[in-house]
């Protein structure tokens, strides 16, 4: 079943947009896009730690994205540098650093732009393992702590106070982006990863009224988005993850639609 | 530790500073079961501080708070909710913890907001959302209730109507209430203890104790202590629509 690369390719796409809808709410709802950017950037240097010490990508990008996230929460409580700034600094040395990183390993030809966006059609059976198993497990924590999560979403003081501990909530979500982007980072590449978190959730944003819709719509609009792209991509002879974006787009732009028509409904 | 098991929340010459300045040092305060504490003071004198403290949500803090209970209900003075959340009221009572139905109803309909169940958060007022929000705390059925400015951006006659649910609350639920509130009259009639705060603790003891202190008067003027005189004064009668009085 799984020898078709399009079949695969399918499959990995949908294992992912069931991770990126819940946790692309998340960060549409606590502001992270530019957080998940600059982890998503780092996972440069991540593939290139796989390439040069033979390890496995998904972890390798995972472990680097981890660090970089520590690193971040450091800066922030040690300097006076506003948060986006020092995004700004990780996101970019982080790059740059793989890059030159790159550079040094003339030994290995790198598909640069399959790393920058993805590259869905080589998807292996392993890394079919990785998505689904790897999905399954951030599903799962994310569910443990849906209610501190977005509890503390709403208002932080309310959830400290009534004792559901924001803080370790917030650490473990950082621990779980970090885990999206590595097993993601294949299919839509590292420039497109933030959109296939965030162009779902800010669709499903516009059609929903409570938190839990927007998570379904989000999943639906990702799984969607994944099965247009693909099979336009294949029709047009386009390169497969911005072909996903560019549907996820469309998706979004139709919701606005029905925007408008709350907004008639209630003048 | 806890000799009286009625306390729920001890703090013992607590204090917390932000960045080399003392927002408030040296509060001792007890809330017990039943018991409704005050916290009177001028702006910036500390009272959602030590709010704060007592609810754990500051945790640097000098000297130490004894929590006696996790039953905890808090209006707090300032929300900030981000509206890219969608959510509905019924969503937002759900928040913390799992709640029944029936009991989230009754709670609606306590503060008065019922018909607001299914309206978005976003799209609420002020008064309407302060409502919502004593609506979620008592719905928790809490043992220790902490409502800071409870009854701002609420109308005159809603805030009669929620200081008196409060008073009911606390007797209903046997509850401890933390209070902060500008409404001196409230203050003074209603609660068992008054802690008047700036950047310390200036006074405290029970409602005419604290009247009568010159500390007090200083802060609220000379006014402000004969609220208590005026509002002791029993009415043994009453006024029809003509204007005649009727004995009670």
């Amino acid at each position: 079943m799984f020898d078709d690369f399009f079949i695969r390719a399918l499959v990995a796409g949908i294992g992912i947009a069931f991770v990126t809808g819940p946790l692309g709410c998340f960060v549409v709802w606590r502001r992270l896009s530019y957080f998940g950017d600059t982890l998503a950037h780092s996972a440069l240097l991540g593939v290139t730690m796989a390439y040069t010490f033979d390890l496995n990508i998904a972890i390798s990008v995972f472990l680097i994205s981890s660090v970089i996230a520590l690193i971040l929460i450091q800066l922030q409580k040690k300097t006076n540098l506003p948060g986006d700034a020092l995004l700004g600094l990780l996101a970019h040395s982080s790059l740059a650093v793989g890059l030159v990183v790159i550079g040094f390993l003339t030994f290995i030809r790198f598909d640069i732009m399959g790393l920058l966006f993805g590259d869905i059609l080589a998807v292996t059976t392993d890394d079919l393992l990785v998505i689904w198993t790897g999905g399954a497990l951030i599903l799962i924590v994310l569910k443990l702590i849906w209610k501190p999560l977005l509890a503390s979403t709403v208002n932080y003081e309310l959830a400290e106070a009534e004792g559901l501990n924001p803080d370790r909530a917030k650490a473990i979500f950082t621990i779980l982006m970090a885990a999206v982007i590595a097993i993601s980072i294949k299919m839509v590449g590292l420039l497109l990863i933030t959109g296939m978190l965030i162009i779902p959730a800010a669709m499903a944003r516009n059609i929903s009224d409570s938190p839990q819709k927007m998570v379904l719509f989000s999943i639906f609009g990702g799984l969607l988005s994944v099965i247009l792209g693909l099979y336009s991509s294949l029709e047009f002879n386009t390169s497969s993850g911005p072909s996903i974006i560019a549907a996820a787009l469309i998706l979004f732009i139709l919701s606005l639609f029905k925007i408008k028509q709350s907004i008639k409904l209630k003048n | 530790m806890n000799s009286n098991n009625n306390i729920l929340v001890k703090l013992n010459n607590a204090g917390f500073r932000q960045s080399e300045k003392w927002l408030v040092e040296g509060v001792s305060l007890t809330v017990e079961k039943g018991k409704i504490v005050t916290l009177i003071g001028p702006n910036g004198s500390g009272k959602s501080t030590t709010a704060k403290i007592a609810l754990g949500i500051y945790k640097n803090i000098e000297g130490t708070v004894e929590k006696y209970t996790t039953k905890v209900g808090y209006v707090p003075q300032k929300i900030s909710i981000d509206w890219t959340l969608p959510i509905r009221v019924y969503d937002f009572m759900l928040l913390t913890e799992t709640i029944e139905d029936s009991v989230i109803d009754e709670a609606l309909s306590l503060a008065g907001v019922i018909h607001l169940k299914n309206k978005n958060l976003g799209s609420l007022s002020g008064g309407e959302f302060q409502r919502v929000l004593i609506a979620r705390a008592i719905s928790k059925k809490p043992e220790l209730l902490v409502l800071d400015e409870p009854v701002q951006g609420v109308d005159y006659t809603g805030e009669i109507a929620l200081y008196e649910l409060i008073k009911k609350i606390s007797d209903t639920l046997n509850c401890g209430i933390l209070l902060i509130s500008h409404d001196l009259h409230m203050v003074m009639t209603a609660t068992d203890h008054v802690v008047c705060l700036n950047g310390h603790v200036c006074c405290s003891g029970s409602p005419s104790d604290v009247a009568k202190n010159n500390e007090y008067k200083a802060l609220f003027g000379e006014k402000a202590s004969q609220i208590l005189t005026t509002y002791e004064h029993k009415h043994d009668h009453v006024h029809s629509d003509e204007g005649e009085i009727k004995k009670n």
